[in-house]
């Protein structure tokens, strides 16, 4: 079943519930009402899902809605949202998280809960409008919007330093995405003098139409990438994560792992590799170099940390590395890997965070030290935390090891990375992923209790089992099931990484063409069509 | 059908696992029922034994292969969850069912009146699935989820009692270890895939002539370090000693009979692989004999029965390393077989012994003893339990005969044919081969040695416990000592499906006939394609050299120690002075890692790491900040709010701006 403007109904509904929290002072009301709006979200949602033909011209959007140009002639700037392969499954996580939130606040949010449920829901309109706008100036619009909900969920709800962290994590997203607006203004301008007939555009397609000269790619590519790198976060753009995570609480913090780091990610798939071919070709090593950092660097300092919350945060890093190193490795095996494990990781970072909520909430404490030998008190909830510990570690039959092998098998041959060393190397996570997390178990669950508060504690109730109970599942069909997932996206993807690798030729071509090569480079680039960036290197 | 038959093979021990694991989970009142529990866990092992057997029975000789559906698929990539059903999986399959039934049977007398008696059954019900996943696999991928799977039921068994600290640092222990051994696998994985673009067995061994040497002996170098941590050899034997912590059943099924030894399964699976590698070949005989050396020698000096075991198994493990590395893979599947029988035996006798050694230390404490220093698997608080556990005493006396390579038993026809193997090899043409045979009889020794110091110090002897004869153990119960009795039989007569080639000029080898590839079966056979064979005269002389050595070893040990008894050890440390000082510390090979690997990694770069975070690279970015506030204030200095300053600002910028355009 479907019908027309249903896409928007789904990105704007949240938005309907945020207003409806304006006028609601009874606690209870906006609880149910927040409850309400985003199950309805998801169902309606399942209906996309369900609606959208994988196997469709992956060029054309389903779903789609446009209106426009919006503010004059003069300026092509549509309201144009759709879906496709690539943002299927981002949609339905989104959407799925969001009663999951919800119901993880239920206690958690003792002040102005009108206020919270009201940002949480405007922040759900944001990041669908980030997955699903064909136009990148409503992209920046919906991009910039999920800061401001996020801003004030650290700060008024966050713990001891939320001030800090919201701030700090304002100011550095902000600055990465200014640059990009100046980037793509100038694309707007590029593409309207290219394709466009002298208008102003920001219309997906027509910038995918164009071929941009390579010095002009690799600054465009350098400020689009850096507001997605700080996003992601890579190293070295991540300190603002820990805190965040720390600072937020619950709610924010599974919507900070589960959706919001995956913009970054999803912007460089959806935007940097296919606009900037010839640039993401010349920074992928670079980029899989930072990539692989992240994954060793963000899980030693994961094993350093007395405090659970951020031990996951720098769990995040580490993970986070892979999926960048997926998509740079321009193999089908990495790119559709990395997509479902952005899906992955927002599951199994997600299923950490609230139950590490659910700690917090009974012993108001993140602290390891302050745990121990709590298995046996809570014995249910022990369950659910080493089920998605061993997720969170790769291990096969759960989520993690499908995307987590297809990205480092897919990555092992790129001849775009070029470094099966580096792949090696990346794959040491693995071991890392069981030293941090294991030791945290250690800490927390196992051994003797010798604190009369942690005997006493309770299992889940009920409305925490609901949480959690539909993330284990998927996480183990994911494990065991993960082709329906992956055929979703699988000629998306392909036809996403067949218009890179056409465009990079192309341009590279033109380029080469015009300003002939040393002898040496150029014989290198009759056999293979990669290997021209050599000539090319960005320019700093 | 027979479809059928391997899919509820796979399924059943998954659905039995779920039943006795996750049903009781969320209904509590079900985990004392456990009659019901041992019943379903029991069965869900039982009746997948029987289907095997009969796939046993009917197999035509050709392999076939039982595929689900596809697990992931993009690009190159196509994974299936497929089944092979050949020979050398069968062997398996028969083993572990067959060894896995017995000790669920044995597990329900020991575990009895345990909390954890359903999670107990849960463990092992996933531990027989993830080890089907691991034989039955017809590809790499599906192998490694079994191979991971098997390492996460071992660290849950290992860690089963986890109010005990000590439990569940061993068990991160071994699945870290472990995950080291498996990153390797997974490096050969990528490799393999990108040179061959598939992961299942006949891509992957048909395809060993396309590869270049350095990528054969790149990929057959991974799998076998991969290999050196499943089946605890050096580097990465370290995690099994402490593996102990376990629930003794789990030793015996998990830490002596099946995991372990599925590093020489996945060698012997891809030996058309290994054979290529002639390098890494001699690599691996040499550090199967090393293992089996260094092990043997720790385990002389042990004091807990079941660390005695466990060091015997990485020993015996060795064993099998050296045949693979000698090109004699079915000799080493041969030895999985027979050590399966007595290995598990040992341990389920010990278990029997411990549960024993249990009542007399509860009777201590009734009686108002302090238990605090008891150790109910401490061999000096042992001694003549012959006289109180009979069936214990004569299964346990049979396995280590068995062990020890006494003719006739099944032990000496295994261990005697990879001696042979290696003499073999070494007159084919591979020096170090006799190296590692002299190495072996060396090995064979001290086996025959330390296993019956073993067996005189626990049943032999006088009691060393407080109060003895007046507080006393009982013989176990008949779950318990009907498995032991029938492993007992195996340990027996299991060496007489591989009869040496003396016999019948080897016609009587029916494993030999069954696996190997010269007839129809799957494992590649390096000794007979070689086309040399030793003279008759000298198969006997070694034949009579192995089983000489294992008399000679365990009529010394006997005498030595029923002589003497604890007081043996003590002439043993006087007169090998400093040698048996570093074998009594296990060659300090724990404190080494710590200092060279784990300390370092931890606490240098992580915490270091931890702390450039955050002065360094976040340093930076508040230093930023802080310079784009003081900037920001130099700023608001000029923004005074008096109008006219500001309009002399602005003539001034109009001023530039125009000089700008105008001369530039």
């Amino acid at each position: 079943m479907t019908f027309p403007y249903l896409l928007t109904l789904v990105i704007f509904l949240p938005l309907l519930g945020a207003l409806l929290t304006l006028v609601m002072r009874d606690v209870s009301t906006v609880r149910w009402m927040a409850l309400g709006t985003t199950v309805a979200t998801f169902l309606l949602s399942c209906l996309l899902y369900v609606g959208f033909d994988p196997a469709a011209d992956p060029s054309v959007p389903q779903f789609a809605d446009v209106t426009g140009p919006l503010i004059s002639h003069a300026f092509d700037v549509k309201y144009f949202v759709g879906i496709d392969g690539i943002n299927i499954l981002l949609v339905m996580l989104t959407t799925l998280l969001g009663p999951i939130i919800v119901l993880s606040s239920w206690h958690y949010i003792a002040k102005q809960q009108a206020a919270y449920y009201g940002l949480l829901l405007l922040l759900q309109t944001g990041v669908l409008g980030v997955f699903t706008s064909f136009d990148l100036f409503f992209f920046y619009i919906f991009f910039e919007l999920t800061l401001i909900p996020m801003y004030f969920i650290i700060g008024i709800w966050g713990g001891e330093d939320r001030i800090y962290a919201a701030i700090k994590f304002v100011i550095y997203t902000m600055v990465g995405s200014l640059l990009m607006l100046a980037a793509l203004l100038y694309l707007g301008y590029l593409a309207g003098n290219e394709v466009n007939a002298g208008v102003f555009t920001t219309d997906y397609f027509n910038l995918l139409a164009l071929e941009i000269p390579l010095g002009t790619q690799t600054w465009l590519f350098l400020l689009f990438a850096l507001a997605f790198a700080i996003k992601v976060p890579l190293f070295p753009l991540h300190t603002w994560l820990p805190d965040a995570h720390v600072q937020a609480p619950t709610g924010g913090s599974v919507v900070l792992a589960g959706v919001l780091l995956k913009m970054g990610t999803y912007g460089l798939l959806r935007f940097c590799l296919p606009l900037f071919p010839n640039a993401s070709f010349s920074w992928a090593l670079p980029a899989a170099v930072l990539g692989v950092i992240g994954i060793i660097y963000g899980a030693l300092v994961a094993r350093a940390q007395p405090d659970a919350k951020k031990l996951i945060a720098y769990s995040s890093v580490s993970h986070l590395g892979f999926i960048v190193i997926g998509l740079f490795a321009f193999t089908i095996e990495a790119m559709q890997g990395a997509l479902l494990q952005m899906i992955n990781h927002g599951i199994s970072t997600g299923a950490l965070f609230l139950l590490l909520g659910m700690l917090y909430e009974r012993r108001h404490t993140r602290l390891m030290t302050d745990y121990g030998g709590i298995a046996k008190s809570v014995p249910l909830l022990t369950f659910f935390m080493v089920f998605s510990v061993l997720a969170s570690a790769g291990l096969p039959g759960l989520n993690g090891f499908v995307g987590e092998f297809m990205i480092l098998l897919g990555a092992f041959k790129s001849t775009v990375i070029g470094s099966p060393g580096l792949i090696a190397l990346a794959t040491t996570g693995v071991i890392l992923a069981a030293v941090y997390l294991l030791w945290m178990l250690y800490r927390v669950f196992w051994g003797p209790i010798t604190d009369q508060a942690n005997a006493e504690m309770d299992d889940l109730n009920g409305r925490e089992f609901a949480i959690l109970a539909p993330l284990a599942a998927l996480m183990l069909f994911i494990g065991f099931v993960p082709q329906p997932f992956l055929d979703k996206s699988d000629v998306a993807m392909q036809h996403l990484l067949d218009t890179v690798e056409a465009k990079q030729a192309s341009i590279a071509e033109a380029a080469a063409d015009e300003s002939p090569a040393p002898p040496a480079a150029r014989a290198a680039f009759d056999g293979t069509t990669f290997s021209v960036e050599t000539n090319h290197r960005p320019v700093p | 059908m027979d479809a059928l038959l391997v899919r509820l093979i796979i399924l059943l021990p998954l659905a039995g696992a779920i039943l006795t694991g996750l049903v009781p989970l969320f209904m509590p009142g079900l985990r004392k029922n456990e009659s019901l529990i041992s019943t379903i866990g029991t069965l869900a092992v039982a009746v997948p034994f029987g289907m095997v057997v009969y796939l046993f029975l009917t197999f035509d000789g050709n392999a076939f292969v039982a595929t689900f559906y596809t697990w992931m698929a993009a690009g190159d990539l196509s994974v299936d969850f497929a089944y092979r059903i050949d020979q050398l999986s069968l062997i398996m399959g028969l083993v572990v069912l067959g060894v896995g039934t017995l000790i669920h049977v044995y597990s329900i007398g020991y575990m009895h009146g345990d909390d954890g008696f359903w999670k107990f059954f849960s463990y092992l019900n996933l531990f027989i699935f993830a080890m089907l996943n691991l034989i039955l696999a017809d590809n790499l991928v599906v192998l490694f989820l079994g191979w991971e799977g098997v390492g996460l039921c071992s660290f849950l068994l290992i860690g089963f009692w986890y109010t005990d600290l000590k439990n569940s640092a061993a068990a991160n222990k071994a699945f870290i270890v472990n995950r080291i051994g498996d990153f390797a696998f997974l490096l050969a994985m990528f490799l393999l895939f990108r040179e061959l673009g598939g992961l299942d067995f006949d891509t992957l061994l048909n395809g060993v002539d396309t590869l270049s040497s350095t990528t054969v002996t790149m990929a057959v170098l991974l799998l076998f370090l991969a290999a050196t941590g499943k089946s605890a050899q050096i580097p990465l034997f370290v995690w099994l000693p402490d593996a102990m912590a376990g629930p003794t059943p789990v030793s015996a099924l998990i830490h002596a009979a099946t995991m372990v030894t599925s590093g020489l399964y996945l060698l012997a699976r891809m030996s058309d692989m290994v054979l290529a590698a002639p390098g890494v070949m001699v690599l691996i005989a040499i550090v199967g004999a090393l293992t089996a050396l260094v092990a043997a020698t720790i385990a002389i000096t042990q004091t807990d029965i079941k660390r005695v075991l466990a060091y015997s198994t990485v020993s015996q493990l060795g064993f099998m390393f050296m045949a693979v590395g000698v090109g004699a893979f079915f000799v080493a599947i041969f030895h999985v077989v027979t050590h399966a029988f007595f290995k598990a035996l040992l341990f389920l006798g010990s278990g029997s012994v411990i549960h024993g050694m249990h009542e007399v230390e509860h009777d201590l404490e009734h009686e108002g003893h302090d238990t605090s220093s008891f150790d109910a698997q401490d061999m000096r608080t042992m001694g003549n339990l012959k006289a109180y556990m009979p069936a214990t005493h004569i299964t346990f006396l049979i396995a280590t005969l068995a062990i020890a390579g006494i003719p006739l038993l099944s032990g000496f026809f295994s261990k005697d044919e990879i001696l042979f193997m290696a003499f073999q090899a070494g007159y084919n043409g591979m020096p170090v081969a006799y190296a590692v045979w002299a190495v072996g009889i060396l090995t064979a020794l001290l086996t025959a040695v330390y296993m019956t110091r073993a067996y005189v110090l626990t049943f032999r002897g006088e009691e060393r416990w407080p109060e003895a004869p007046s507080i006393a153990p009982h013989e176990s119960p008949l779950s318990m000592t009907l498995p032991l009795w029938t492993l007992a039989i195996l340990a027996i007569v299991g060496g007489y499906i591989g009869l040496p080639g003396v016999i019948a000029d080897g016609d009587w080898n029916w494993i030999h006939h069954y696996l190997a590839q010269d007839y129809g079966g799957p494992v590649a056979d390096l000794a007979d394609s070689a086309g040399f064979s030793l003279p008759l005269a000298l198969k006997w002389l070694l034949i009579a050299i192995g089983g000489g050595v294992a008399i000679l070893g365990v009529s010394l040990a006997w005498v030595a120690y029923d002589r003497e008894g604890l007081a043996f050890d003590d002439r043993l440390r006087e007169r090998l002075g400093p040698l048996y000082g570093v074998w009594e510390v296990k060659y300090r090979l724990d404190e080494v890692y710590d200092a060279a690997l784990v300390n370092p990694i931890r606490d240098i770069m992580g915490q270091g790491f931890a702390k450039a975070d955050a002065s360094v690279v976040d340093g930076v970015v508040n230093g930023a900040a802080r310079g784009a506030a003081a900037f920001g204030r130099v700023l608001g200095r000029i923004q005074t709010g008096v109008i006219q300053r500001y309009a002399v600002m602005m003539v001034l910028g109009v001023v530039i701006v125009m000089a700008l355009i105008l001369f530039v």
